[in-house]
Order: structure tokens, then sequence, then C-alpha cells
């Protein structure tokens, strides 16, 4: 039997919008993936240890209060210092374009904004993730 | 409501019309086979005078200023007075924040609306480790009076009225408002405004919770009997189905929850030992205004009419006051498209009419620019003038509720009514709001809701213009407000800067006393005025809370 793709669905940071993060996690596991989400006000080493832990094949993060700048990258810098930067990274939330390119450069394979259909979610990790 | 004679004549024409249809949808079939509202509830074809038949005027509908107030809680409404425009802001620091203030009260805004950073709304000071990369991001930092001095600095605090979002640390936030106004000079009892301090939908839906259930009920509680008694022009609550409806929810759900929340606050301070009529005037509601027009104005009549109901029939209210649902509202975030922008404008000014034409005491409009990044100077004065347009010049405000009567409106308002009254007596089987919420039952229902809502949009089912329909090629927006990183370091000098020049024996010894009465069942406003004015900061008073209270752990539900 095929495995399953495992994803860590997070939020970092402080904001409590979470309908995002939940709709895409429920969205995943209807895919056939199975999904873990971490809930509110993560750091970034609890996401990491999480992920780890939970031998994840992608971290999949959604943040809506403007910390993305900060908080992204630091959650990529911290799985490469654990060995750990085979597993994807996607980002999520209110990111204006013109940030995305820092965040690519820093860790992070893509970014979804608003108005993304969620198949594109699933096809991203499906592209992205062999097993 | 209407004679049975005459509706018995109308049958014939009934049957007459359903074979027209018939056969004209047999040659032209309809755009869809259901139709549905924003809130995926079914609508027919036409509405006839039978769809309303059991309504009773007097009982269901009346006079607007008279119980069951579905009409609306002034007698003449918005030909006496406007509803207060009122557009939330709260940028980066103080000073930024108190400059955009005074913009707005210049531009013709009638009251203050604060929004605060996310380490403020959560008891964190701006240097706590959690606070980094949010200071000052969705709001005003505050860390102490300090700040708050400088926020309202040149504001006569009697002669507006403030609003302020936040809702666990609810208590320390008016301490220091009362604090400031006594240095204007302005006495507790002229200080009119409201705050947020609704920590079950926190649960619910908008995240920013610190203690557990228990003990926050215990803080909302000193809050209304503090206030009824010092601050008697504050509201002090708003009992919010905004954040409940962003989160995904439906119309009917928005309204069953929030009161369902409602009756909550009113059993603790019940059983706190207030007085129903004491209490109840003071509380307000926050709803949403989404785009399915007449689905949102039914949604406003059949709130207004429940809590009517719910606070003379199951809480034995006397004074017309407390049986009045008084409510602000919000245009719909999760409406707003990044794509093609410049469409929001639209879709707020829908949403402006619904809240409106659904007797809205005071409004924010949100600014296109919102699903990108806090909104410019530029797109906050657009969404005003999009209530200003509304107020003058669409006559929309002439004759009070001038929906009513519709056949549709008036069946909607009941059906809306009903699934509400369901969602309510469920939550009433499981023990009251709280045990719902540590079940997991009111976020699973709105979750449900919400993805089938998406569903739907990546199915077409839902159309959303320029997002699965009429999509353009667009360059990426450019010039989009943004904080400065250096906000947060400037915040922590200051922090720095007052620990060491404060008295810091005063603060200590006014928080050893919060904690006595923390531990105690003393009420504690008293205690975090005092703390407040010792410059004790706003982390610190939230950390001896937390020490006593201990803190929510969320239920994670997916």
């Amino acid at each position: 039997m095929e495995q399953m793709i495992r994803v860590l669905v997070a939020k970092p940071g402080l904001d409590g919008h979470d309908r995002g993060a939940k709709v895409i996690a429920r969205a995943l596991r209807d895919a056939g993936m199975e999904v873990i989400y971490t809930g509110l006000r993560q750091t970034p080493e609890q996401i990491v240890a999480a992920a780890i832990q939970e031998d994840v094949d992608c971290v999949a993060i959604s943040i809506l209060s403007g910390a993305h700048n900060t908080l992204l990258p630091k959650v990529a810098a911290l799985l490469k210092e654990q060995g750990a930067e085979d597993i994807l990274m996607l980002g999520g939330g209110v990111i204006p374009d013109e940030d995305i390119p820092f965040l690519l450069d820093n860790g992070i394979k893509a970014v979804f904004t608003p108005g993304t259909p969620t198949s594109k979610i699933v096809e991203c990790i499906k592209e992205n993730v062999t097993k | 409501m209407f004679d049975r004679s005459k509706l018995d004549q109308m049958k014939d024409k009934a049957n007459q019309y359903e074979a027209q249809v018939e056969k004209s949808i047999a040659r032209f079939p309809e755009r869809r086979e259901t139709f549905v509202t924003g809130s995926n509830s079914e609508v027919e074809r036409l509405y006839t005078p039978e769809d309303i038949a059991e309504q009773d005027f007097l009982e269901d509908i009346g006079y607007p200023g008279s119980y069951p107030f579905t009409r609306g809680v002034q007698p003449n409404m918005y030909r006496g007075r406007l509803w207060t425009m009122r557009m939330y802001a709260g940028f980066a620091t103080a000073e930024e924040s108190n400059k955009r203030y005074k913009y707005l009260v210049e531009q013709g805004s009638s009251g203050l609306s604060v929004a605060f950073d996310l380490p403020t709304q959560i008891g964190y000071d701006s240097d706590h480790a959690l606070s980094e990369g949010e200071v000052g991001k969705v709001g005003v930092a505050i860390d102490s009076l300090a700040d708050m001095e400088v926020l309202f600095d040149g504001i006569p605090l009697d002669k507006v009225s403030t609003s302020m979002t936040i809702n666990a640390p609810a208590s320390i936030l008016l301490a220091m408002y009362i604090a400031v106004a006594e240095k204007q000079g302005v006495s507790a009892d002229k200080l009119r405004g409201t705050i947020q301090n609704d920590i079950l939908k926190e649960y619910i839906a908008r995240g920013t919770y610190i203690f557990p259930t228990e003990p926050s009920m215990r803080l909302i509680t000193d809050i209304f009997a503090y206030c009824s008694e010092h601050v008697p022009q504050w509201n002090t609550i708003s009992i919010s189905g905004y954040h409940i409806r962003e989160a995904g929810s439906t119309a009917a759900q928005e309204v069953g929850f929030t009161l369902a929340d409602g009756i909550a606050y009113v059993e603790a301070a019940l059983e706190a030992g207030l007085q129903i009529d004491d209490f109840a005037p003071r509380l307000s509601f926050f709803f949403n205004a989404h785009n399915d027009l007449l689905e949102e104005v039914a949604k406003y009549r059949a709130a207004r009419r429940m809590w009517a109901r719910l606070m003379k029939e199951r809480f034995g209210a006397k004074k017309e006051k407390s049986m009045q649902l008084k409510f602000h509202t919000q245009t719909a975030g999760s409406t707003l498209t990044a794509q093609q922008a410049e469409n929001n404008i639209v879709r707020v000014t829908i949403q402006t009419l619904a809240a409106v034409l659904g007797g809205t005491q005071s409004l924010h409009t949100n600014s296109k620019d919102e699903a990108l990044a806090l909104p410019s100077e530029q797109s906050v004065r657009t969404a005003l003038r999009t209530q200003q347009i509304v107020a003058y010049e669409s006559g929309v405000t002439n004759t009070v509720d001038p929906l009513a009567g519709s056949y549709y409106i008036e069946a909607l308002t009941d059906q809306i009514e009903q699934e509400a009254m369901d969602y309510i007596r469920r939550i009433d089987d499981m023990g009251g709001t709280v045990a719902a919420i540590d079940k997991g039952y009111i976020q699973r229902e709105i979750m449900d809701a919400a993805y089938e809502y998406q569903r739907a949009v990546e199915l077409n089912e839902a159309i959303v213009v320029g997002v699965n329909k009429y999509q353009v090629e667009e360059e990426s927006p450019t010039g989009l407000l943004r904080v400065d990183p250096v906000v947060g370091e400037n915040q922590t000098k200051k922090l720095q800067a007052l620990r060491s020049s404060r008295d810091n024996e005063a603060v200590e010894a006014a928080l050893a006393g919060l904690k006595k009465a923390c531990e105690g069942d003393e009420n504690v406003m008293p205690f975090i005025i005092e703390a407040v004015k010792t410059y004790a900061t706003l982390g610190e008073i939230a950390d001896v809370m937390r020490s006593v209270f201990g803190e929510y752990q969320q239920a994670v539900i997916v």
C-alpha cells in the first residue's frame, strides 16, 4: 500500500484567525493525506519539534498577523539546524506579493495568498513530496 | 396576519401561477436547480402572504422602539440621529494612532475605535519572547499607562465615545482608560464607550484568550459590577457574532451562538448576585454584515426580536432597555478579495446597506485593500465615505425599517429566529455555552459551514467575482502600508526606561494587592486601577493573574 503523505498544519505567532488553517487541514485530509494541526500560538521551536516528532513530509504554515517575514524564515532555519531541511515548507495567509521572493529565498517552497483554491495546495504537496 | 378567507381566495391564483412557471421553466430552465442564500439556506421562487400567515403584527413585528423591537430600538431610528460611523483603527505606536484618531475626528468620524496589537490583546509586554515580530502589527502596542496617556493625548475623553477591541485583558485596558481620564480631570461617570470583553467568542473563533473559562467569567462579572456603580455610561461588553461569522458560520449560527454567549454572561452575572435590570441595559452586541443583503437584514431583525423575548421571558427583565438589542456592525472582512481589490468597495456598499436597513447603532466599513495589508489612509476615507453616501444620498434612512412587511424579509426573519433558537436549545441541553465550547460543538458546527462554503467556491457553485469568475491578469499592488520593525525595538526601550524610572516598590505593593484579590473573591477592578496607576505594565499585571488563574488550553478541533 502506498504510504500516506503526512502534513503538519501550523499556526505560529499570536493571531487567532485559524479558519484558513482548518479549511486547508480538512482539504488535505480529504485529499488522502494525514494531517496534524498544531493549534494556535506555536513558537517556531514548537513547530519544528512537532514536525520532527511526527515525522512529517510537509509543514504548512498559516499566518495572518503580518509577522511572516520574521516567523517563516525562523521555522525554516530551525528545520535546517535539525537536519530536517528535506521537509517541504509552505506558507499561506495575508502576505503581500512583494514579500514572497524574500520568503522563497529563505527556505519556503511556495506561498499561497487569499483566493487560492485548496486543490492547488494539494497539487503542490503531491508534486514536491515523493513517497 | 391576513384574513383567512382572503388567503383562501388566493389559492386559485397561486395554482395558476405554479402552472405558468412550470410551463416557462420547461422552455427556459432556471439558472440553477436550487437557489440559496449566502448561508446556503434554500430560497423559494416567490414569497406571498401565505408564508407569513401565522405572524401577528403586534406580537412579532410591532412598532419600532417597543417590544419585541423587531423594527429597531428607537421609535424614529435614523430620522433622529444617524448611526455612529466608527472606524476601527490603531497603528504601531501610540503616537501614530493618536494622529490617526485626530484625523478621523476631523473627517467627521463620531466615535473612536481602538485596535490593539496581538501582544497587548494576549497580555504580553512588547519585550516578551512571544511578541517577536508582532509588536504594533495589527494595532497599537500598549505596555503601560504611559502609552495610554500618549494614545489619548489631546482627545477630551468626556467628549468622545471610545470602543476598545480588547477581551482577555479588558479589565486592565479599561483601568488604564479610567486612569487617563482622571488625569484629564474627567470623572469615570462621564466616560462613554465600549470594551469588547467577550471571552467566549475568543474560545470559539477569535483566539485571543488568556485565562481558563471560569476565572474569565469572573473577571467579566467583576467589570459589570464595577461599572454599574462607577462607570454607568460604559458598555461593559460587546457580545460578538462578528468573528463567529468570519470563522465561516452561517447567518443563523451567528445569531444563535452569539445570543447563547449572551445568555451565558447574563447567567454568570445573575449568579454573582447582580440584578438583571442593573446590568442588562449596558450589554451590547456586535454583528457582521455579509453580502446577502436581504438575509442580513432579516438576521438583525431576528436577533433583536429573540433577545427581547429571551430577556423578558427567560430572565424576567422589567426595563425596556434591558430587552433592547443594540449592536455595532462591521462589514465582512472575509468577503474581501485580494483580486481586483477595487471591487471590494462595491461589496462594502452592499454590506453597509444591509447594516443600515437592519437598524445598526454603529458601523465600521472595511477598506478595499484589507485582503492585502493594513488599509491606507485613502482607502479608509473611501470606506467612511461609503457610509456617508448611504446616510445622505441613498434615501434609506428616511423611514424606519423600510423592508418590514416584505413577504420574503418577514419569512426569513422567522426562519433565522427558528434556526437560531434551535441552536440555543441544543446548547442548553449540553449544559450551556461553556460546556458546548469545551465539547468543541460550536467550533465544529462553524468549521463544517466554513468547509462547505470553500467547497462550493471551488466547485463554482458559489461565485466570487474576480476569484472564480471574471478573473483578469493583475499587477501586484504596491504602496501597501507597512509597520516599521523598529517599532518593536522602540517599545522595548521605552519599557526599560519605564521600569527604571517608576517607583518599583509601589508597583510591587499594588501587584501583591491584586494577587490577593484574585485569590479571594473581592472585585478585582479597584486593584487593577491601583496597579496601572503605579505604571505596572500590562504584562506584569496579566502575569499576576496568570499565576493565580492559570491559562486556557485550547481543544484543537479540525
